[in-house]
């Protein structure tokens, strides 16, 4: 029955999605107050009925009812919990519900909280909100219920993919889809302006902290695909340049650069027009992302047309989506002139250039992503576009974007001059100076990409600090004084300072990392020995085990390093009986300087020699680290004063482009 | 009974003993595709497929091969798609001009924009005087100030 309510509450979403896209449109171009109304009791009325479909499901998946297509699928009774809930979103019907799911819940926040926005602006943001969802509500209603019952139900269920059984990869998809559909919020708001006609200040201010809660958790959703891959995949690699991670990666980039550009405008009323472009770009590389992952068409051009119901559906979606949009932006967003002027050796010189390498990097990972499926479509033949690809051209273009980011922030609005901002940075050319020599002391293998990436995360995290110092006037005024300053310091400037700084510790480890791994691959009998980068790793043999719905082999190694214990890692090779598929649980101890990092492999011998691999890879905890730091920074940013209650009010009587307000 | 993911990456078993010709057997496939896989390299996937042409790319190196004429051998068997870097030729110009020829038009448009707002600089220089109503309402924050102090 609940999953029959379930499948009833999406049914009657979609209708009242339908009436939130229409009534409160009518409402804002008649300036009427009770129709614009209709919006906010819509949107909440949508957030609760997608909130039922959705509870009705993982209910479904909870009490493994094997009388749901989708559950038999994807689920099994012998799986944890956890990974039954997880299971949910663990496959394609499951994951658009939770897609509409976050919508809805973003729309339901924003009607709810939404008090000090203009009503028009409002009811028109939400209008677009509800035609998304309406496309969405179709897309799986028509090709991809998962509510389908299944007659006779089945026995059991064909479970879930162990890779994907992990604490990591359980909350991936609702993270990444978070900052997916968080981008919506940005691009109702461009849509709702471009409407209006009217881009200002005000406007930004209601964007900007929208588009960093989709920001803080993409960032968040790509993080753990990577730390998943990291840990689980058994190789200490993190990414791949795989199209799927781009898919993740193009809106994460475009959305870095609407957070910068949004700033522009909020406070120098400039470029308005591309900040709204950058908007729509945003979020139609997420629902390209969503396109991607969910077609099948990476794998290949003709597994498209496998399933053409679910590909051409959300295909036209798409093109309805992102083409009406553009249209729409050709038509109005001429009429969007801004008045700040600025040159380009200035802040928002700064920010300009951030937003003119970012987005090129957006573009570029997009042709690379695109181009096999391009190439496959025209001429029939097969190339592949990998790593070497990327790194060729993201590199050289992320560079002279992390140089300036140190820059930047030290020059002043509107005009500035380079030489006082550069005096000011000598702190951080020393400190690329010293690392540079710190680390060509202490590695065998002089990499390039290695030495640029430490390099400029020392320029970038002192250039960071540097910044920081001049603000709460540190050596130049009394400590206390500092402090005081500190304690006093926005927290938007705080959030930069935090969400810079922590790029600089990651690059530092994405590069120490990518540069300096240690690989060892050998076959170990229980009590050889094996020293890699300095710690002598002893193989103390394998046993059988077994887990709630698997069974493994466990390998117990002791680390010690000069003859001192380090530590015990136990990494495990398991088998899924029900799925027929093996897993790799690799062993990781984090250091300060790096993780050792152990897998064990097949039994050789029947004395229980194993194939074992151990690694070092130094500093890849600064990764995670640096990510957390970033997460922070964007977190604190959200807390400022004027991101939450600060969106002001516009002056009443020119809020409407003309109109004048209803007394 | 096809049990996926039956082991893992480079064994030890094929691991060349002179460790300059296992390195650049490394180095190589590294750059080759997994042709079963999603954009992963030989050296890093666990199909059996992959294992094969690892072999394959350490026969060669034993053979006396250079790196390239390894690459070139394995092109031959396979294709292009095999190479995870796509070579220069006319059908992947477009790919590997995209992000230049991108930088170049970008640039151009924010040139462009600074020039814009450069002509248009002399504006703000002189702001636009006043309308009659903000005049007003100047007068009236002004007179309320006086007020109150």
């Amino acid at each position: 029955m609940t999953v029959e309510l379930g499948h009833f509450s999406l049914v009657l979403a979609l209708v009242v999605a339908l009436v939130q896209g229409t009534i409160p449109l009518l409402g804002a171009h008649r300036n009427d107050h009770d129709l614009m109304m209709v919006a906010r009791t819509a949107a909440i009325a949508q957030m609760l009925l997608v909130g039922i479909a959705f509870a009705a499901l993982v209910h479904a998946y909870m009490v493994s009812d094997f009388s749901v297509r989708s559950v038999v699928m994807n689920s099994n009774s012998l799986k944890p919990m956890l990974y039954k809930i997880s299971g949910t979103w663990g496959n394609h019907e499951g994951s658009m519900l939770l897609w509409v799911l976050i919508l809805a819940v973003f729309g339901g926040v924003l009607a709810w909280f939404g008090g000090s926005l203009p009503p028009a602006l409002k009811a028109r943001a939400l209008a677009v909100q509800a035609w998304l969802a309406f496309g969405f509500y179709l897309f799986i209603l028509l090709t991809s219920n998962p509510f389908e019952r299944l007659v006779p139900p089945a026995v059991d269920g064909r479970g879930l993919n162990p890779l994907l059984q992990d604490p990591g990869l359980a909350f991936h998809p609702p993270f990444l889809y978070l900052g997916y559909v968080g981008f919506s919020m940005a691009f109702s708001f461009a849509i709702a302006a471009l409407i209006e006609g009217r881009v200002d200040a005000a406007w930004a201010r209601w964007v900007r902290p929208w588009t960093l809660v989709a920001w803080v958790f993409l960032t968040i959703g790509i993080t753990l695909g990577a730390w998943w891959a990291y840990y689980e995949l058994g190789w200490g690699g993190w990414w791949y340049w795989d199209p799927v991670e781009n898919a993740s990666f193009m809106p994460w980039l475009a959305g870095t650069a609407l957070l910068h550009s949004a700033i522009v405008v909020e406070k120098r009323d400039a470029l308005k027009g591309w900040t709204v472009f950058l908007a729509i770009v945003t979020f139609g590389l997420s629902l390209l992302g969503t396109f991607l992952v969910r077609s099948g068409v990476l794998t290949s051009v003709h597994a498209f047309a496998v399933d053409p119901a679910r590909g051409v559906f959300i295909l036209a979606l798409l093109l309805i989506i992102i083409g009406g949009s553009f249209a729409l932006f050709a038509w109005r967003g001429p009429s969007l002139k801004g008045g700040g002027l600025f040159q380009p050796i200035s802040r928002e010189g700064g920010l300009l250039l951030n937003n003119l390498l970012l987005s090129v990097a957006a573009a570029a990972v997009l042709v690379g992503t695109l181009y096999p499926l391009v190439y496959q479509a025209i001429t029939d033949g097969k190339i592949s576009v990998g790593p070497p690809f990327f790194n060729a051209v993201f590199v050289p273009l992320m560079a002279p974007l992390l140089v300036a980011m140190a820059v930047g922030p030290l020059l002043p609005w509107k005009r500035g001059d380079l030489s006082p901002a550069l005096r000011r940075l000598w702190v951080a050319a020393v400190a690329v100076l010293g690392v540079t020599a710190v680390v060509w002391s202490q590695v065998t293998d002089m990499s390039l990409f290695g030495f640029l990436g430490m390099a400029l995360a020392a320029w970038l995290l002192v250039g960071t600090l540097v910044e920081l110092a001049g603000r709460i006037r540190l050596f130049r005024a009394p400590i206390t004084d500092s402090l005081r300053r500190l304690a006093r310091l926005p927290r938007s400037a705080l959030g930069m300072t935090l969400a810079h700084a922590g790029l600089a510790i990651a690059i530092a480890g994405m590069a120490g990392a990518g540069a300096w791994k240690i690989e060892r691959i050998q076959v170990m009998a229980p009590g050889d020995t094996v020293t890699v980068a300095g710690f002598t790793y002893t193989f103390e043999g394998a046993q059988p085990t077994r887990g709630p719905n698997y069974i493994a082999t466990r390998g117990t190694f002791t680390v010690t390093r000069n003859g001192k214990p380090v530590a015990t890692l136990e990494a495990e090779k398991r088998r899924y009986p029900v799925e027929k598929r093996e897993t790799t649980e690799a062993a990781i101890h984090p250091t300060f300087w790096g993780d050792l990092y152990v897998v064990i492999g097949d039994q050789k011998n029947t004395d229980g020699a194993h194939v074992t691999r151990i690694y070092f890879n130094p500093m890849i905890g600064w990764l995670w680290a640096g990510v957390a730091v970033m997460v922070i920074g964007g977190a604190v940013s959200l807390s400022d004063r004027r991101h939450r209650v600060g969106a002001p009010s516009r002056r009443r009587a020119d809020v409407f482009g003309g109109a004048t307000a209803r007394s | 009974m096809a049990w996926l993911a039956p082991s893992l990456a480079v064994e030890p078993d094929e691991v060349l003993a002179d460790p300059t010709l296992e390195s650049r057997a490394r180095g190589i496939s590294q750059g080759l595709r997994c042709l079963v896989c999603q954009n992963q390299s030989i050296d890093d996937s666990d199909a059996e497929l992959a294992r094969d042409l690892r072999l394959l790319v350490r026969e060669r190196l034993v053979a006396g091969d250079d790196d390239q004429q390894v690459i070139d051998y394995i092109v031959s068997r396979y294709g292009d798609f095999v190479l995870l870097k796509p070579p220069f030729k006319l059908a992947t110009l477009a790919l590997w001009a995209a992000p230049a020829v991108i930088l170049l038009v970008a640039g151009v448009a924010v040139f462009l924009y600074y020039r814009q707002s450069a002509t248009a600089g002399g504006a703000e220089a002189a702001p636009a005087p006043l309308s009659q109503a903000e005049q007003q309402r100047l007068e009236t924050i002004l007179r309320d100030r006086d007020v109150s102090s």
